[in-house]
């Protein structure tokens, strides 16, 4: 490690990291009266969500509306939308890093934030799916058996931790260097950083190999789907990257500059058009071709034998999507914040909608025996998600807001320890 | 930012900030306690699930002594839950075997004794009446199953239609086996794919991976009244299963590899079934396989069944 210590004669290395994160630790839990309504929100969110989750393990999953013809349901679809918003935190390191971007720097931890948090919520997705959560140990290698390199699962999970590891080096390292007063070695991150846009690039590609790679199921069957899957993560990521950095700016007072927004939305702008010609020609070889590769698109898009249950949704994300798209093209999206948002908004509940129950569901409708039956989410589905959700954001904020006392300076190793008194304003 | 941070002193602290570190750490036990509270149902379940039964290695791990006590947990366990004596065995694949299964579709006439004998033979959940076969009804002139329908309920055979039952196709090259991250599934030397229920955790990724909707989920515990148990168990095919895990037809391996024929084709009363050894030159499933113009369902998958369908002509 090279820099110089910051003055201050406290323990550096892991003793010193500890004593940053009980620090932090303290700090976090310390805000506006906003901060702890939007935090006890979450938490009671999150609550119901693990009493539900609780209730499924113990009663059985008979507690969802899953059958053996819809046999994976909601919790997949949040999975694979949050490996997407996960993959897409990386866009920011891509500018900064590749092209030596220096404003961008400042910035990408946020993105770091996002796609920790996204992380966390895909793995518990995952959990939150298992029959025998008990039995979650069968999945450790070297301890339970692990199926590699055979099941594109086992791939899945080195992916997804791997990532989570990564993005915490990379933030603790860069957070703790500053609260330190001292400049990151590039030795001890800028590699990692290289790792994590490729890693990034292979959780998403991963995720869509465990579809595509089921020859019975038509629907995914295409190797389309990775492009898809990666196109889309592109504009999910930044979006939801923008929409904290506003947070951020509006309730935690840090302003970044604001070129690196302008770059995310040209990323958007790039990406959006990509995903959407990519579902043009898919959509043309399902219906152009027909016969039985087009039955799951003709059950999503327009209804199959008087079954019509995600007609409605698909077509409020293809709405959605051109909508925030239409307005990211825009000028007004690079000079007003509010166009911006709504863009953003917009386009992170379609590619939901599309990459949730617009992917998975239809993989199942129909059947393999070519049978339709319905799938709806059950109370406790949603109440799971939400919680699951809540938590992921509260991992979030906490994450954000550590990162910005950091940034301001709010977080230094040579802090007064003794006035009590502080309290920030929202 | 001028704001003075705040952090606890080590030492000797001022009262407030004693009384904010006091609320901080009355949040996080409450929050704490909220969380025992939500996942309290949970502790019915850490009750009903041994430490053995938890800790239980990979079946193919198991030596012949860990099997013993394995298998006397679970009768005891049947006895306690169900109040049912049953045996629960570990047949091994004969020496020599591959079994295959076929169909004759122009004797089927989907009366569904079938689906029945199994149902009961495996002891499924009689809550979902679940069974591991289903006949597709479908319109005479096709073989597009988008065709059929596999919930008809009138007097069969019906005019126009023809049946095809569907059920584990046992393949030498199994989707579901590859897709199990954890092993919990695989291919015996006699050709049946089998299922460690106390292996699986529930993932449902060769569900999705099977392309004859052969396999099936435990939503719930099943219910099976104890004088309907069948006491004839094997480890790895009809034991009870437990709540949260997959199975799968096994071509009745707890009769098969006994030298008795599959539950299914016992009870097909038109006699379109044909089961044996394959590689048994005398056997008529052999003939068959040899002489008939056969069907394979989904060849162009890959899959590679053991499991076909013929006509006569």
């Amino acid at each position: 490690m090279d820099g110089t210590p910051s003055g201050s004669s406290q323990t550096t290395g892991l003793l010193g990291y500890f004593g940053f994160l009980r620090k932090s630790l303290w700090l976090v839990t310390d805000g506006s009266l906003l901060y702890y309504a939007w935090m006890t929100a979450l938490t009671a969110i999150a609550l119901v969500g693990a009493h539900a989750w609780a209730v499924q393990v113990t009663h059985g999953m008979i507690t969802t509306n899953m059958t053996d013809s819809v046999s994976w349901g909601l919790y997949i679809a949040n999975f694979t939308f949050c490996v997407g918003l996960a993959a897409g935190g990386v866009m920011m390191v891509i500018p900064a890093y590749l092209y030596h971007d220096e404003e961008m720097h400042h910035v990408v931890i946020f993105g770091e934030a996002v796609a920790i948090a996204a992380i966390v919520m895909s793995t518990l997705f995952v959990v939150v799916d298992l029959g025998r959560p008990d039995r979650f140990w069968h999945l450790i290698p070297f301890i339970g058996r692990f199926n590699w390199p055979i099941s594109m699962l086992t791939w899945d999970v080195i992916v997804l931790n791997g990532y989570l590891v990564i993005n915490l080096h990379i933030v603790g390292y860069l957070l703790y260097m500053q609260y330190l007063g001292r400049r990151p070695n590039p030795l001890w991150y800028v590699p990692f950083v290289y790792l994590s846009i490729l890693w990034a690039i292979s959780i998403h590609t991963v995720t869509a190999f465990l579809y595509c790679g089921l020859g019975g199921r038509p629907f995914w069957n295409t190797a389309l789907l990775a492009p898809r899957f990666l196109a889309s993560a592109f504009v999910s990521g930044p979006a939801f990257i923008i929409i904290v950095m506003r947070l951020v700016r509006v309730l935690g007072g840090y302003t970044a500059s604001p070129k690196p927004v302008r770059l995310l939305i040209q990323i958007i702008r790039v990406s959006m058009s990509i995903n959407l010609l990519m579902l043009a020609s898919e959509l043309f070889t399902i219906f152009y071709t027909g016969g039985e590769h087009a039955a799951a698109g003709q059950y999503l898009f327009f209804g199959s034998h008087g079954h019509y249950g995600l007609v409605p949704w698909i077509w409020t994300s293809v709405a959605l999507n051109l909508v925030g798209t239409a307005l990211f093209f825009l000028p007004a999206a690079l000079e007003r914040g509010n166009v911006r948002i709504a863009a953003c908004v917009l386009c992170i509940v379609g590619i939901w909608i599309e990459k949730g129950m617009g992917l998975i569901i239809p993989g199942f409708i129909p059947s393999t025996l070519h049978q339709i039956v319905e799938y709806t989410p059950s109370l406790t589905e949603w109440k799971v998600s939400a919680g699951t959700f809540a938590f992921g954001l509260l991992v979030l904020t906490v994450t954000v807001k550590l990162i910005t006392n950091v940034l301001t300076g709010k977080l230094h190793e040579g802090v007064p320890l003794t006035k009590p008194e502080a309290v920030e304003t929202a | 930012m001028n704001e003075t941070p705040s952090f606890p002193p080590q030492g000797s602290g001022s009262p407030v900030l004693s009384r904010r570190t006091a609320v901080k750490g009355a949040c996080a036990t409450l929050g704490l306690a909220a969380f025992g509270a939500a996942i309290s149902p949970l502790t019915k379940l850490t009750e009903d699930i041994s430490a053995e039964e938890f800790l239980q290695q990979h079946y193919q791990e198991l030596s012949a002594k860990d099997k013993q006590k394995v298998f006397a947990r679970l009768e005891a366990e049947t006895k306690e839950e169900y109040g049912a004596e049953v045996t629960i065995r570990d047949d091994r694949p004969i020496p020599g075997t591959k079994f295959v299964y076929a169909i004759n579709l122009s004797l089927c006439n989907g009366n569904g004794k079938c689906v029945e004998a199994c149902h009961r033979e495996n002891n499924h959940n009689r809550q979902t009446n679940e069974s591991y076969i289903r006949i597709l009804e479908m319109p005479i002139g096709t073989m597009d199953m988008g065709k059929g329908n596999i919930t008809y309920s009138h007097a069969v055979p019906a005019e126009g239609k023809f049946y095809l039952p569907v059920q584990c196709q046992q393949c030498d090259n199994p989707p579901c086996v590859h897709a199990c991250p954890v092993q919990a599934t695989w291919k015996e030397d006699d050709g049946i794919v089998v299922v460690d229920y106390n292996w699986c955790i529930g993932c449902r990724y060769c569900e999705a991976a099977c392309p004859y909707h052969a396999r099936r989920f435990n939503w719930q515990k099943p219910e099976v009244p104890a004088d309907e148990i069948n006491p004839d168990q094997s480890y790895l095919s009809n034991r009870i299963r437990p709540q949260g895990v997959v199975e799968k037809c096994t071509y009745c391996l707890h009769r098969t590899r006994r030298g008795r024929l599959p539950a299914c084709l016992e009870a097909c009363p038109t006699g379109a079934r044909v089961f044996g050894n394959i590689l048994d030159p005398e056997s008529e499933i052999r003939w068959l396989f040899e002489n008939k113009r056969v069907l394979i369902l989904k060849e162009h998958l890959g899959t590679e069944p053991s499991f076909f369908y013929f006509f006569d002509e």
